[in-house]
């Protein structure tokens, strides 16, 4: 069993209108099936609206399925005496930086979740200093976190989960709010974790060269799984992609453009490097170069 | 001899907190001439001065010294109105959405006409046409601004500012936390309205491919002052620079580069997915 | 716009006082007013001067930053001053018009103006030199004995501290929306009263949406750290007595006395 799975996952949800009368019911997550081993590093992705968040919200027990089971590290997210067990393995870092740091410097906010598990005072700093340093912010520990930039924020938050010992750790689109580098940041300081510490990620995103290093990538649409596979796979499908309202990085659509006016190039390339290695200019220039 | 409508900016600079030990200079000596009916595209990473610029153009902030021209008048002389200066350069901040307000939709557009004091019949006529111009559908008018998805609050409040009828249109980064798709909606809704009302547009961004296709002129900021000012092509010739400070040109523009310095003959100025795959079959000889 | 809130500001420097334990700092802050209530003479007053004054000078803290932060309560002063100096009967020294100044007037006047500043200063020697983080934290371990009164002191300590890291945050918000409602061509400053509380609508509204997404993001951020109140909790940074502590107990329990005895019982 894998450190998350989940089985015909369904959540559903009342709407209702401004009396409270019911208006109907939307099925924000539709038979998902998930196994995620340890050490994986899964992104989703998917449009606005396509159930990602919701899915993620599952995975560390702040929402319960309607119909179907949710497991992390064989335990069942519905049944309440596992509740804090789960919400330690599974970590999770929200989109907004700003709405999810409670202490009022770095090195207390990052020590709150040790402290809400009863951890002992010595320990906590260990796991502080530990954690702070895996992200790189170790020299930021003193600092107030409003005088952060967003990818700081964001690596100071990662950080408070880790000081928490998870196995796995959902990143609910940490990039959104964040600039290019931010951005940038954010994913070098996740990559580090899942190629250093092997911890396991799952990484929710619309950005697609976010997920370029994945083990897995899976694409949500309506509630359900649309499509599933490695990268590669997935930015094979050109048009699928752009049917589900997502981007593909311009590398891969210069290279499916060029594929359709006849040029012989594989599929699903993902850097610009990949590329010009496959373009025929190649064998051109070394023909030159020979002969 | 009929003088063009335009915005300058005379050596302006914005210092916080000057002559304390807190001083940070947002804004360092920016010289600019905006014309009318130009789309461009105001690049900068956090932090650059890019906001902090585009409050001074609706008069908003005052610059600590420098000039801001608005065909022709100072806009910080006595006796200049400011409430008309912001009815014409309307500016959309970032997430406008967080400043909806109203019970409807309709009425929150209506908020910035009829601030303006024209009669209702107009505000009215006005609102209309901006959530028309946005692409917002009659079915979501009457409905509260809260119950609209992600995008469609974007619009609802850029309509509010349309509804003013601007004659500058400054957007600081519109499409910041919509997904791909919404992006690209947004975008094309702004080029559109700008084909369509010739209006002044500056789109403010981190991300010079959201902007590359669009705009007429590209300035680059970086702390606080203006690093690169000219057509799109021209500033990507620096994208080593502008990696350098945080930014980056098109993707395209790096495989193009890449294919050059690999020896291929093609021609690096080129922005958008159609060129680079012309620009490559031509040097394939097909 | 809305950044210059000094009044009561944590001065970042090192000194003893800034290392004290922080509910040394609450009790000296609450015996020193006390004791300020309970002299009625001028060798009183001038231990409470001279304490305050060694207190200020150990502290580090510049005297002119507190003197700042006096500015915004000196109207209050002049009003205690003048009821004071006007209101008070007894043996009348000099007349204006209807008003009459006696000489227990001119005492209290100057009493209470004695009192007042001294109790800024000392309650600004306070937050002073302490961060909020660590006097919510003292106030939480000073009033645990409350807990069996059923009062919620975790949950208290825990708002305060979590309103105070909101608090930048929140008037950073208010200025944009402002900037944003002017720019859609709001009017904040004219206008009669009726219409200045009817153009706070279009600020107000987005500010409180917002507050309560804030305030459900970070509910569900702490529950996802595993925060369920303050049972099982250890403390990253608990507070425990050291000497300088035992010792600053003793420096005010030694003032106190002084200053009670001098200042009360002790004639001329």
């Amino acid at each position: 069993m894998g450190i998350i799975e989940a089985k015909k996952l369904i959540f559903e949800y009342i709407r209702r209108d401004e009396e409270g009368n019911v208006e109907g019911i939307t099925r924000a997550v539709d038979e998902v099936d998930l196994d995620v081993k340890q050490g994986d590093f899964v992104a989703v992705l998917g449009h606005n609206g396509s159930g990602k968040s919701t899915l993620a919200k599952h995975l560390n027990a702040i929402l319960y399925p309607t119909e179907g089971t949710v497991w992390v590290d064989g335990k069942d997210t519905a049944e309440e005496k596992y509740l804090w067990e789960i919400r330690q393995t599974a970590g999770m870092v929200f989109q907004n930086p700003d709405n999810q740091i409670i202490g009022q410097v770095v090195e207390e906010d990052v020590g709150f979740g040790p402290e809400n598990m009863g951890v002992p005072t010595k320990e906590i700093w260990e796991r502080v200093e530990e954690s702070l340093k895996a992200v790189g912010m170790y020299q930021y520990r003193k600092h107030s976190p409003n005088k952060l930039s967003g990818g700081q924020k964001q690596r100071v938050s990662i950080a408070g989960v880790i000081a928490m010992h998870p196995k796995c750790i959902i990143l609910d689109e940490p990039t959104a709010m964040l600039d290019p580098n931010g951005r940038k940041e954010v994913i070098r300081a996740v990559r580090a974790l899942n190629q250093a510490e092997e911890i396991t990620v799952i990484l929710i995103t619309h950005y697609m060269e976010e997920i370029i290093h994945a083990d897995k990538a899976i694409v949500m649409d309506k509630g359900h799984i649309a499509m599933q596979g490695s990268p590669r796979e997935i930015f094979s499908q050109v048009e699928r992609l752009k049917e589900l309202r997502l981007d593909v990085p311009q590398v891969t659509l210069l290279a499916y453009e060029l594929k359709k006016s006849g040029i012989a190039l594989p599929d699903g390339i993902l850097t610009y490097e990949e590329l010009v290695e496959a373009l025929p200019f190649r064998q051109k220039t070394d023909r030159i170069l020979n002969g | 001899m009929v003088i063009p409508m335009a915005i300058i900016l005379d050596h302006v600079s914005h210092i916080y907190e000057e002559g304390t030990a807190m001083e940070v200079a947002a804004l360092k000596d920016v010289s600019l001439t905006i014309p009318d009916g130009q789309f461009i595209g105001l690049i900068g990473h956090t932090g650059s001065g890019k906001s902090t610029l585009v409050q001074h153009l609706n008069g908003l902030m005052k610059p600590t010294s420098g000039h801001i021209y608005y065909n022709g008048a100072d806009i910080h002389e006595e006796g200049f109105d400011k409430k008309e200066l912001r009815s014409k350069v309307g500016l959309v901040f970032q997430y406008p959405e967080h400043q909806l307000f109203e019970v409807d939709v309709f009425s929150d557009v209506c908020f910035g006409p009829r601030n303006m004091g024209l009669d209702e019949k107009e505000v009215q006529l006005r609102a209309y046409a901006a959530l028309k111009q946005v692409g917002l559908e009659d079915d979501y008018f009457y409905q509260s601004p809260f119950d609209l998805s992600g995008g469609q609050k974007r619009r609802a409040a850029i309509a509010g500012v349309l509804a003013m009828k601007p004659e500058v249109l400054i957007l600081d980064e519109p499409t910041a936390g919509l997904d791909p798709k919404g992006r690209d909606e947004i975008l094309d809704q702004i080029a559109a309205l700008r084909d369509e009302t010739g209006i002044t547009v500056i789109l403010v961004s981190h991300s010079m491919d959201d902007v590359a296709k669009y705009v007429d002129r590209i300035v680059v900021m970086n702390q606080g002052g203006v690093m690169y000012d000219d057509e799109p092509v021209n500033v990507f010739r620096y994208y080593k620079e502008l990696e350098a400070v945080g930014l980056a040109a098109p993707q395209v523009t790096y495989i193009m580069q890449a294919l050059k310095e690999k020896g291929f003959p093609v021609k690096t100025d080129i922005i958008t997915i159609e060129e680079a795959k012309n620009e490559i079959l031509r040097a394939l000889g097909r | 716009m809305l950044r210059d809130i000094t009044l009561g500001q944590y001065y970042q420097t090192d000194s003893v006082i800034h290392r004290l334990d922080p509910r040394v700092k609450l009790v000296a802050t609450i015996i020193f007013i006390i004791s300020l209530f309970m002299v009625d003479n001028v060798i009183g007053y001038l231990i409470a001067a001279a304490f305050l004054a060694c207190m200020v000078k150990i502290s580090h803290v510049p005297f002119r930053f507190m003197v700042k932060g006096m500015k915004s309560i000196v109207f209050l002063l002049l009003i205690a001053v003048i009821f004071n100096l006007f209101l008070t009967p007894g043996e009348p020294l000099v007349t204006f018009w209807k008003l009459t100044v006696t000489k227990e007037g001119i005492r209290l006047a100057a009493m209470m103006a004695v009192r007042l500043v001294f109790l800024i200063i000392g309650s600004s020697l306070m937050t002073l030199t302490t961060t909020p983080n660590n006097l919510t934290d003292g106030m939480e371990k000073l009033m645990a004995p409350l807990k069996r009164l059923h009062v919620p002191v975790h949950e208290v300590a825990m708002m305060m501290s979590i309103a105070l890291r909101f608090i930048p945050i929140l008037l950073e918000e208010t200025d944009k929306i402002m900037k944003a409602q002017i720019a859609r061509g709001a009017d904040f400053e004219s206008g009669n009263l009726i219409k200045k509380v009817k153009s706070l609508v279009p600020l107000l509204v987005p500010l409180f949406i917002s507050a309560f997404r804030r305030a459900n993001d970070l509910a569900m951020a702490m529950e996802a750290r595993c925060y369920r109140g303050g049972e099982h909790r250890t403390k990253m940074k608990p507070l425990v007595y050291h000497k300088r502590d035992r010792t600053a107990y003793a420096v005010l329990l030694a003032y106190s006395m002084i200053c009670i005895y001098f200042g009360r019982f002790f004639k001329i």
